[in-house]
Order: structure tokens, then sequence, then C-alpha cells
């Protein structure tokens, strides 16, 4: 049941970020195991983006290291990410506003295009081919988000839930080992928010997922382990149950309550 | 890529053309048109844009052709300044310089090594281009908008200075001028020199054309757009931003300096005021007012580029205005036109086109479908 250290998808050991000053990680350890659903929570500041832009490259730790399937990743740049089978969405989508909705999710599958410099300019080769069959599969992505119809529209034009859906897509064309939320529920009407708990269970039969949310709901439901973090520093994880009442998470939550309650 | 023309017929292409008179009709023309591999589609659209041009010289003076050849090289080199602008997101300023690298490179080749054919020189100018835009995308590729915009206008005010600090080598603010070879003998009974260097530099542009084309149309275009509209988005898809960047200024620098090339060999003179800022800020601004993220834009800006240019002339020549005035009255009118475009249609002449096409084509289908050729796939 349990699968070794080295099956681990991403793993962040003794993770440290100091922005100036302040201290936003301290010593983190966090590990996504091969088809599980976990969760990082923690009150708004806590660290949990930082963590994240960190699991991704975005942001190099002062110590600690990143390591997948039991090699280091050292030097992690964004742009690797995708190449080991990681995808990852932004709390601000980030979708490219001048491409279509199409072409938004054509460009998630970059890891799977094969076209060098010279059959991209000469169009001969394999070009066609793989446009077809990245265009494929970015239209069955979308089709299974139920948002096909919007193909070809601008983001801009879009309801916000769509286009979380369209940041989703974008995210899943890669068929990704891992996936990555970031606050995927921020937003959402009620009947998106069941919509999302099921298509996170139906994910989990095909990859790992590790998400950021501050819905509890959604949360303790679609998670197998739970990582709380606040001020930077892990303060409880376990199965939901554990979490849920660990009297270390509720004080958490409600000593931060007290200073800043946006979301 | 097709020519300025924009009868239905000769933008399909000719073969296309007789399908049609046989079975179906415009719209099912333009449905086939549409299915049609990319490859085919752009060659196509070259090879019709060719025969226009052959078409158009033979109807025409020298005067014209000349003028129809310059809005070739122009368009090349706008089309350039457009994958760098308008897919990278990269604003450069100094655009002439690569113009003025490609030029001269031509100018050099023809004077030290004249048993270099044509063909060998133009494809050394671009390389010699390509190797420029790489050293300066690699040293601009972390500054953005404004400090970039600065650090190519500073290239473009340094680049025509070269030509006076090296005055031996560049032959100073008289520039270089040299002999190059026209029609071939067994053809000069029949064409003109004009027609022949039209017909040159046309292909020329419209082989690269096809590239651009593929390119815009492909991954390398969707790269560039990515990167253009969020470099954290496209960098954690797996898009290397930095070589993206650069990719699109080797590009772009090499449709610069192919032009400048084409410049020196149909005015067979390379001279440092042809490339002064001046040229660099014409380029941009007739690149906002055909329309960026289409090469169609380009086409409209290139022609803008040749006859504001000339109707400044004419209406200065009306007016009987003073030199002074004259010389600048090209610049006030790109100036008025690209603010009164910019006020009212900020997607440009080809932004305009496309409304209407679309405004048409829901009409009902009246028979101009085949006229829709590759812009409309594009982003923006």
């Amino acid at each position: 049941m349990t699968p070794s250290l080295t099956d681990h998808l991403l793993t962040a050991d003794g993770v440290t970020v100091r922005f100036g000053g302040l201290v936003a990680l301290k010593d983190v350890h966090i590990t996504v195991p091969p088809g599980s659903v976990v969760g990082l929570i923690g009150p708004n500041g806590a660290g949990k983006t930082t963590l994240f832009n960190v699991l991704s490259g975005l942001i190099t730790p002062d110590t600690g290291t990143i390591s997948s399937k039991g090699h280091r990743l050292s030097g992690l740049r964004p742009y690797h990410l995708a190449n080991h089978g990681i995808s990852r969405t932004l709390q601000g989508l980030n979708l490219f506003p001048g491409m279509t909705v199409l072409d938004n999710v054509m460009t998630g599958g970059e890891r799977l295009a094969k076209t060098g410099l010279f059959t991209m300019l000469t169009g001969l080769g394999r070009f066609e081919r793989d446009e077809r069959a990245l265009r494929g599969r970015a239209m069955a992505v979308l089709d299974e988000l139920g948002i096909a119809h919007v193909a070809g529209a601008y983001p801009s034009t879009l309801a916000y839930g769509v286009q979380k859906r369209v940041a989703l897509a974008r995210a899943l064309v890669n068929e990704p080992e891992l996936l990555m939320l970031d606050e995927p529920a921020g937003g959402l009407s009620s009947e998106e928010l069941a919509e999302l708990a099921t298509r996170i269970r139906d994910l989990r039969e095909r990859m790992s997922v590790l998400l950021i949310e501050h819905h509890m709901d959604l949360v303790m439901d679609v998670c197998d382990h739970i990582v709380v973090l606040n001020f930077g520093a892990v303060i409880s994880e376990g199965p939901p149950d554990v979490v849920r009442n660990d009297p270390a998470v509720t004080a958490a939550y409600l000593g931060s309550a007290e200073e800043s309650d946006d979301e | 890529m097709a020519s300025s023309q924009k009868s239905p017929a000769t933008a399909a292409g000719p073969n296309v053309e007789e399908a049609a008179r046989g079975s179906g009709g415009p719209r099912r023309l333009a449905e086939r048109w549409r299915t049609l591999p990319m490859l085919p589609r752009h060659l196509i659209a070259a090879c019709a844009a060719m025969i226009a041009v052959i078409a158009l010289t033979s109807i025409t003076d020298p005067g014209a052709n000349l003028r129809l050849a310059s809005i070739g090289f122009y368009m090349l080199a706008i089309a350039g300044l457009g994958i760098l602008i308008g897919f990278s997101g990269q604003v450069s300023l100094g655009h002439g310089a690569f113009m003025f690298i490609g030029a001269y490179s031509t100018a050099l080749f023809v004077i030290h090594m004249p048993m270099l054919p044509l063909w060998l020189n133009l494809a050394l100018a671009v390389v010699i281009s390509c190797l420029a835009g790489l050293i300066i995308g690699v040293v601009c590729a972390r500054l953005h908008g404004p400090y970039l915009a600065g650090a190519t206008l500073a290239l473009a005010v340094a680049m025509p200075a070269l030509a006076n600090r090296f005055s031996d080598f560049l032959g100073g603010p008289n520039g270089l001028s040299f002999v190059m070879r026209g029609t071939p003998p067994a053809l000069s009974d029949m064409v003109s020199n004009t027609q022949w260097q039209a017909w040159v530099v046309w292909l020329t542009v419209l082989i690269v054309l096809v590239f651009l084309a593929n390119l815009s149309h492909g991954r390398l275009g969707r790269q560039m757009r990515a990167v253009r509209d969020d470099e954290t988005a496209a960098a954690l898809s797996g898009i290397r931003v930095a070589r993206v960047k650069v990719t699109a200024f080797v590009v772009s620098a090499g449709c610069g300096g192919l032009a400048g090339a084409l410049q020196a060999y149909l005015l067979k003179t390379a001279t440092p005021s042809t490339f002064a800022v001046a040229l660099s800020l014409s380029l941009l601004a007739v690149l906002v007012l055909g329309g960026l993220g289409s090469l169609w834009g380009a086409l409209w800006g290139a022609i803008a580029m040749v006859y504001v240019e000339e109707w400044g002339d004419s209406l200065a020549h009306a007016l009987t205005l003073d030199t002074n005035v004259a010389n600048n009255l090209p610049h006030v009118l790109y100036g008025v036109l690209l603010i009164a475009l910019v006020l009212t249609w900020p997607s440009g002449v080809q932004g305009i086109l496309r409304q209407l096409g679309n405004a048409l084509r829901s009409r009902g289908h009246s028979g101009n479908g085949t006229t829709s050729v590759p812009s409309t796939q594009q982003g923006k």
C-alpha cells in the first residue's frame, strides 16, 4: 500500500525560503505519493503558494531539495516541470489573453510536441501530423471538461468558471502524472464546486493531485492526506480526520482569523 | 502572403480557380481551401502572388516596378518586425539597424567578392543579420518594454554612425555604390531591368513569407504568443521563454537583413542616411498601421511605407511648399494616419478588413469566401 519514496512524484525536503528578513518557509517537508490527492492548507500568508512556486521552479529555495521519483531536481526551472510530467495551474489563472481557448490548451501540450525549428519553419515532415494530433488531444480535453463549444473563443469573453476550466484543460493536455492546483475552488458556484470534487476524484484514477485550497469541505472531501502550513512551517499533517481534530490547526485558523479574514 | 491583388480568383490560386468553374461554388471552394494542409495552402498563395507580381510588372512603367519591388522588401522587413512585436511581444525601435547590416553586407560582398552569385550573396547577408540578431537577442532577453525599446533605439542610432566611423571600409556618408547584374542576357529582349529586379525581389520575399506563415501558424508562433501574453504560464507549459524570445529576434533580424540586402540590390547603393532612426520608427508605425499579428498587415504597412512618401512629395509639390516643410510632410502624414487609426481602429487596416469580411460572410456567403486566406486563424 505504501509505495517507496523513489516512486513519489514530487518531494520537498528541508525547504527554507527567506524574503529579506521574513522567513516564508521553514524546513518544510512535503511529498506526493502516486495515486493520491494531497491537500495543502493554512491561513493566508502561511506560505502555500510560495511552496508551490518552489516546487515548480519559480523560486529557488535558500536550502532544501526538490526531488521527483528519487531524482534530485537541482537547478529546477519552470519549463523543466512539464518534462517531469508535472502540470500546474496558477491562482490568477494566467490564461493567454491574445489566444483562443484552443490555442491556450494546445500551448499546454508543449511536452508532447517534438517538432524542431526546421520543421516549424518549413512546415515539412511531421508538422501537419503533430499539429493535428495536438489539436485533437486539446479538443478531447476540452470535451471532457464540457467546454469544447468555446474552443474558438478568447478567454476574456468567458465566465470565470469556464476560464478556470480552460486553465485546468491547459494543465491536463500534457497528460501529467502530477497535477498541482492552486485554489481550484476559488470563485466557483456551489454547483461548480460539486462538479470539481467529482472531477478531482476522477482525475485521481489517472494522476496524483496536489492542491492548495481554502474551501475546507472540498479539501476534507477529496484529499487522502493534508499538510497544514502556518507561518511557513508545517504544523500538522495526516488524513483529513486527524487534521480536522488537531487543536494546533484550529488554533492557527482562529488565531489568524483575528488578523485577516479575506477568504 | 499573396500580393496586393484582392480579387477572389487571384488570391485563391489559378488551379483552384479552374476547379471552381467545374463544380461547387465559391463557398465549397473556401471550405476545401480551409481543409488543405498548411504548407500547400501557403505555397499556392505564394505562387498566386508571384503570378500577380509578374502580371502587374507587365503593365506598369519602370518607376512603378521599382515601387512594387520596394513594397516587396518593405513588406519583408515589416513582417519580420511583426514577428518580433506582434508575436513575441518585444518592442524594437531598431529594426532599421538590421536592414543596415543586410544592405552593407550585400554591398561589401558585391564589391569585394563579385563572383558570388546573387542568391549566395543574399543568403550570406541573412546569415550575418541573423548572427547580429542572435547577439542582440541574447543581450536583450532580460529587458522588457521601455528598456528593450531604449536599447534597440540605441542600436538604430549607432549603426548608421558606423559607416562614418569606418569610412575607408564603409564609404562614409556617401555610402557604397556598386554595379549589379540586371536581366540575364537570354531574357533581355523581353524583360526590362526593373521588371527583372521586381521579380527577383518578390520571389525572395515570397519564399521567406511562406516560412513566416508556417512559423506563425504552428508551434513556434504559439510559443511566441504564449511568451508575449504570460511568461510565467508559458514557462510552466514547458516553453523556454528566453530561447523563444531570442529565436524571435533572430527571425526578425534575418528578415530585416534580407530586406536591406534586397534594397541594396534594387538601388545599387547602401548609404547611412537611408537607415537613419526615422526608418526604424517608420517601420514600427506602418506595422501598427497595417495591423499587428498578421502577415497581411505587413502588406498594408509596406504599401503605406512606399505611397505615403509618394503622396507627401506630390502634395508638397501641389502646394508648392518650402523644401524644409516638404521633407517632413511624409512624417506628418504618418503621424496623422497613425493617430487617426489607433483612435478609431486599434487593430489596424487588417483589423478593418477582417471585420468587413466577417460582416459580409455572415450576411449570407455572397461569394467572397476565397479571399479569407491565411490570416483568419491569427491571434489578436
